[in-house]
């Protein structure tokens, strides 16, 4: 299973060389800190270009990576398939396919073939085959590796590798950080620290590629690490206003607390797969079962806790609307886009653990889903009574990624990725649009006192904003509702669907998200550019410079759905079945034959429902319809009101309630500042208190006592009682002996002469007669 | 003793006169020996000293060592016994009988020349239990005694002649009254 | 002649000699009793020179009779020191290194 492979000479230039995609922003980073002072601009100009740069080599190798996949296609017959023929909701999806069906039952027919992109080997490490396919099998990782350091038996190692997953974040961060690079030269011009400011704009953007490029879990780890450091340093950009510095604070320590799982988990999965941090390998582990169950339902669990806190997941999520005190550009590009994306992308690395871990084919509910679903309803309940704008977001954006762990919990794979990567889009322009409006607005973000009617007076943001609300209400054909529908159908309860399970409380849990997002953005939209103006500043569009990469993105929001229709809707709307579905072609492959193998087919994609896109769709266009009428009449009266005194609080207590839980955001800060905290600084810290002075101390005083004791007893019984006597008693046998001795100096000459005669004679008799 | 000396008796009829000569010799010497450490008179103990020296040197001259002999009188019966009867006469020794000339332990001694003796005659008995002198020798003459003294033996010789001097000087300088 | 009869002739001599050396309270009695000690080992080495041939044994004898000669003188003078000090030359009394 783990065999070496030849090396190919066909691999293209740009898969061994992708680690320049990091290193350009790393570079740009340093240059930028030492001399960025000295240039024009400030060192903006260093991070654009380096970014730039980057972004050039994410298209090639998007480029690359994507032409080699039809070309796989086209050739010859690939080994993956979407159902190994089994289930129930197989015919439809398989009879649009094709171009593609002869490939379906070409299970590892492809030898001989080589044209696909195959394993290069670089340094120590072989890039492990998953079993039972081909070595040839067009959409295998390119993975390139070297040892970084070695530990004994251990080798670290540190690498690259490309495949659709990375292909396509690398395309959605450079491209995201580029836009926001340009935007944040108007939004933070003039600030303080501008060039700072720039730097750990390069400095993130590195680390996040750094991370998306990883080979190992150890890279992986050190990524996330990074990229929880770039948070805190630019969500304390302002750091001077303390409420800014606790932020950044708590957005770190809550990041810190998941981070426990993460190890925990590497950890067990470092152990478990027989002492390997490569991705690959222990993946193909998990898939085959050669890694112990009760393992691996610990480490999913375990970075299950990493998930929630760096995607914002239920419970640990409080930290991302506190990090709206950063600068919005770093909200559009970290909080939206791509950090708080790590945790699932990291699931989607890891899928084949998770999926192993916490079973999720064939169950109605899994801690995953569960997760996810109770996340995006609770973000979304919370966007509801936000007076920030870009609070709203944030809680949108948790609501989001709570989508997008929900579809991966529920084995919507490619749906969880596809949301990945429309969300990126949607979320940044919404956050940058976010932006223009506060700048036009002197600064603030507060909807109710300070915005409303902003459409006359700044088109372009208004345009690009409502487009990119109604991509994430999922109004078709924008780019949400492709991703989330097929999120819907995947849950496999909407008869037609088929999936991996059937998951009903993630089900309803999405679809009453989609009923809230429609609501929330639509008030938000209402409250920004509906109605009058509330606020006393003189509003204006925003510049170039901030307006482009509005439109750029919300050309994106719009469009990139097309890039996964499913099958009947391509059958239906008369185009070449060929375009169904490409991004799952092109991001799919490389996670999924590692687990879909000869022995093990049970990963089943689900098929797209017609009723189902339509019942959302009317679910939640009458959601916002519904609130659009609602804000309509209330602002009626009084158009210029920063607070409405006639609304659903005025009328019902349940309702005040209700939205005073809400706006303490469920007390859950309460419960981590003043319970948990307060808890363990209060008992925790006097039982340690105690326990440094009583035993601790306790210990080392009764070691002193032993040893003076003990001194005080040796010196006793053995300096003064052994060693003493034992030196006097040999005086005194000296001198005992010696006044014996004495006796027989008499001063006699006649004693001298005898005893001197008589000892020769003794001698002589017995030299004589002895010897 | 007595058989040894019966057999040496015996085997002087055999030997010669010579051999007898040495018998009386020796009796003479012996007997002088004993009562002079018996006596209880200084000046009967230094005549019988006297006796003693002379029989040695009748020893001598029947071992054919004319020379030693003639020297032996010389210096010790002329030199010596002068020597010795002057301290005699110089430290007040009481002339007459003195009771006083053994202390009180004298089976000490007596127990140390004993097992001296005995310790002697069975080594030399053992050792030389039938060995005989040559039986054709003849007297030394003095002129090879010289020759080895001149030659062999010279540095001892030197060595003695300052021996002499250091003596000679040193009995002066101890005795001197200043 | 058998070489014993000189040799336990020494004997005797030497043995009668140490007997008189430790027994004779008188210092001048003790010179005598060396000087018979000397002259038994002038004995025996004159006897041995006869057996062996060898002259080297009389010249021996010659040397040790100049030695006894000084070393008479010195224990003498040696004697009468003591004599002139203690006016008593009982050697019993020179007990001053009695320990």
């Amino acid at each position: 299973m783990f065999a070496t492979e030849v090396v190919e000479t066909t691999v293209p230039w740009i898969y061994e060389n992708v680690w320049l995609i990091p290193a350009l922003p790393a570079a740009s980073f340093v240059l930028i800190l030492l001399f960025g002072k000295r240039f024009p601009y400030k060192g903006a100009e260093i991070g654009i270009v380096a970014v730039g740069a980057a972004f050039a080599l994410a298209l090639l190798t998007a480029g690359t990576w994507i032409g080699d996949i039809e070309s796989a296609d086209a050739g010859h017959g690939e080994t993956e398939s979407h159902d190994e023929g089994e289930g129930t909701g197989t015919d439809s999806h398989d009879e649009d396919e094709s171009t593609e069906s002869d490939e379906h039952d070409s299970l590892g027919l492809t030898d001989g073939e080589s044209a696909a992109p195959s394993i290069v080997t670089v340094g120590a490490v072989a890039q492990a085959e998953s079993s039972g396919h081909d070595a040839a099998t067009r959409g295998e990782p390119i993975v390139t590796e070297r040892t970084w350091f070695q530990s004994g038996d251990t080798k670290v190692p540190i690498g690259t590798l490309v495949d659709g997953q990375s292909v396509m974040l690398l395309f959605v961060v450079t491209l995201v950080s580029g836009l926001v690079h340009i935007y944040s030269t108007d939004y933070v011009h003039g600030d303080r620290r501008y060039t700072h400011y720039f730097a750990f704009l390069s400095l993130f953007t590195a680390s996040m590629l750094f991370m998306v490029l990883a080979s190992s879990t150890i890279q992986l780890i050190v990524g996330w690490e990074l990229v929880g450091v770039c948070s805190f340093a630019l969500i304390g950009h302002w750091w001077e206003d303390k409420p800014n510095s606790d932020a950044a604070l708590k957005a770190f320590l809550t990041n810190r607390v998941g981070d426990i799982g993460l190890l925990v988990g590497m950890s067990i999965l470092f152990f478990a797969a027989g002492s390997t941090f490569n991705i690959g390998e222990i993946n193909a582990k998990a898939a085959a079962g050669e890694i112990n169950g009760t393992a691996l339902t610990w480490a999913a669990v375990a970075l299950m806790a990493a998930v929630m806190s760096k995607s914002g997941q239920f419970v640990l999520h409080t930290w991302l609307p506190d990090a709206m005190a950063g600068p919005t550009p770093v909200s559009a590009l970290i909080h939206a886009a791509t950090m708080v994306v790590a945790g699932v992308y990291m699931i989607g690395r890891l899928y084949p653990v998770f999926w192993e871990g916490l079973t999720i084919s064939g169950s109605n509910v899994n801690l995953m889903a569960l997760i996810g679903g109770v996340t995006t309803v609770g973000g979304g309940v919370l966007a509801f009574v936000q007076r920030d704008i870009k609070k709203v977001l944030a809680y949108s954006t948790v609501s989001q990624l709570g989508y997008m762990v929900l579809a991966l919990g529920v084995g919507a794979y490619t749906a969880g990725m596809f949301h990945l990567f429309t969300h990126a889009f949607f979320k940044a322009c919404l956050f940058l649009g976010a932006g223009s409006v506060s700048h036009a607005c002197h600064h603030s973000f507060d909807m109710k006192s300070d915005m409303g009617g902003l459409r006359k007076h700044m088109p372009i943001t208004f345009w690009t904003f409502l487009i990119g609300s109604a991509a994430l209400a999922g109004i078709p054909p924008l780019a949400g509702f492709w991703s989330k529908d097929e999120i819907l159908a995947g849950a496999g309860v909407w008869p037609g669907t088929g999936g991996n399970g059937t998951y009903y409380i993630p089900f309803i849990f999405g679809m009453i998200t989609a009923a809230l997002t429609a609501a929330y953005m639509t008030r938000t939209v209402w409250l920004t550019f509906f109605g009058e103006y509330r606020g006393h500043e003189q509003p204006h569009e925003s510049g170039r410079r901030i307006t482009t990469p509005l439109i750029i993105l919300a050309a994106m929001a719009a469009t990139v759905g097309f890039l996964n229709m499913p099958g009947p809707f391509v059958a239906k709307l008369g185009l070449p079945s060929g375009i169904a579905h490409r991004f799952e072609q092109w991001v799919e492959p490389s996670g999924i034959p590692s687990f879909v193998s000869a022995e093990y087919n049970d990963f089943h994609h689900a098929n797209p429902s017609f009723t189902l896109a339509i019942f959302a769709t009317l679910l939640a266009a009458g959601s916002g319809l519904l609130v659009w009428r609602y804000y309509k009449a209330l602002y009626a009266k009084d158009p210029m009101a920063s607070e409405y005194t006639d609304g659903l609080r005025s009328r019902s207590g349940l309702a005040r309630r209700g939205y005073s839980l809400l706006e303490n955001k469920y007390y859950l800060d309460h419960l981590y500042t003043d319970t948990i905290a307060v808890a363990v600084k209060g008992p925790l810290a006097r039982l340690a208190n105690w326990t440094n002075q009583n035993i601790l101390d306790g210990v080392v005083n009764l070691a002193g006592w032993v040893s003076v004791r003990t001194g005080r007893l040796v010196y006793r019984f053995v300096d003064q009682g052994v060693v003493d006597r034992t030196v006097n008693a040999s005086g005194r046998t000296a001198s005992g002996s010696g006044q014996m001795l004495r006796l027989i100096q008499s001063g006699q000459i006649r004693q001298y002469a005898a005893l001197m005669f008589g000892g020769a004679a003794v001698l002589a008799a017995v030299f004589i007669l002895a010897i | 003793m007595i058989a040894l000396l019966a057999n040496e008796a015996l085997s002087s009829v055999e030997t010669g006169v010579a051999n007898g000569f040495f018998f009386v010799v020796a009796g003479v010497a012996v007997i002088a020996a004993l009562k002079m450490v018996t006596t209880q008179n200084v000046v009967h103990a230094a005549l019988y000293l006297l006796v003693v020296l002379t029989s040695v040197a009748a020893t001598y001259v029947i071992l054919g060592a004319e020379f030693v002999a003639v020297t032996q009188v010389m210096v010790y019966l002329g030199a010596i016994m002068v020597l010795l009867l002057f301290g005699v006469m110089l430290t007040r020794a009481k002339l007459g009988d003195d009771t006083d000339l053994d202390h009180d332990q004298r089976w000490i001694g007596a127990l140390v020349a004993l097992v001296t003796f005995a310790v002697m005659t069975y080594s030399v008995v053992e050792e030389f239990g039938s060995t005989k002198l040559p039986s054709d020798f003849s007297a030394t003459a003095t002129e090879e005694v010289s020759n080895q003294i001149f030659s062999t033996y010279i540095v001892p010789f030197e060595a003695l002649s300052v021996l002499l001097l250091a003596a000679l000087i040193g009995a002066i300088v101890v005795a001197r009254r200043d | 002649m058998f070489l014993n009869e000189f040799l336990i002739f020494a004997a005797l001599l030497f043995c009668i000699g140490v007997y008189g050396v430790l027994v004779r309270k008188n210092g001048v009695m003790v010179l005598m009793s060396i000087e018979l000690i000397l002259n038994s080992v002038n004995i025996n080495l004159v006897a041995f020179s006869t057996y062996n041939g060898d002259v080297g044994g009389q010249v021996f004898a010659l040397f040790i009779i100049a030695v006894a000669a000084a070393e008479v003188g010195v224990g003498l003078a040696i004697v009468l020191l003591m004599y002139r000090n203690r006016r008593s030359i009982d050697i019993a009394e020179a007990n001053l290194l009695k320990g």
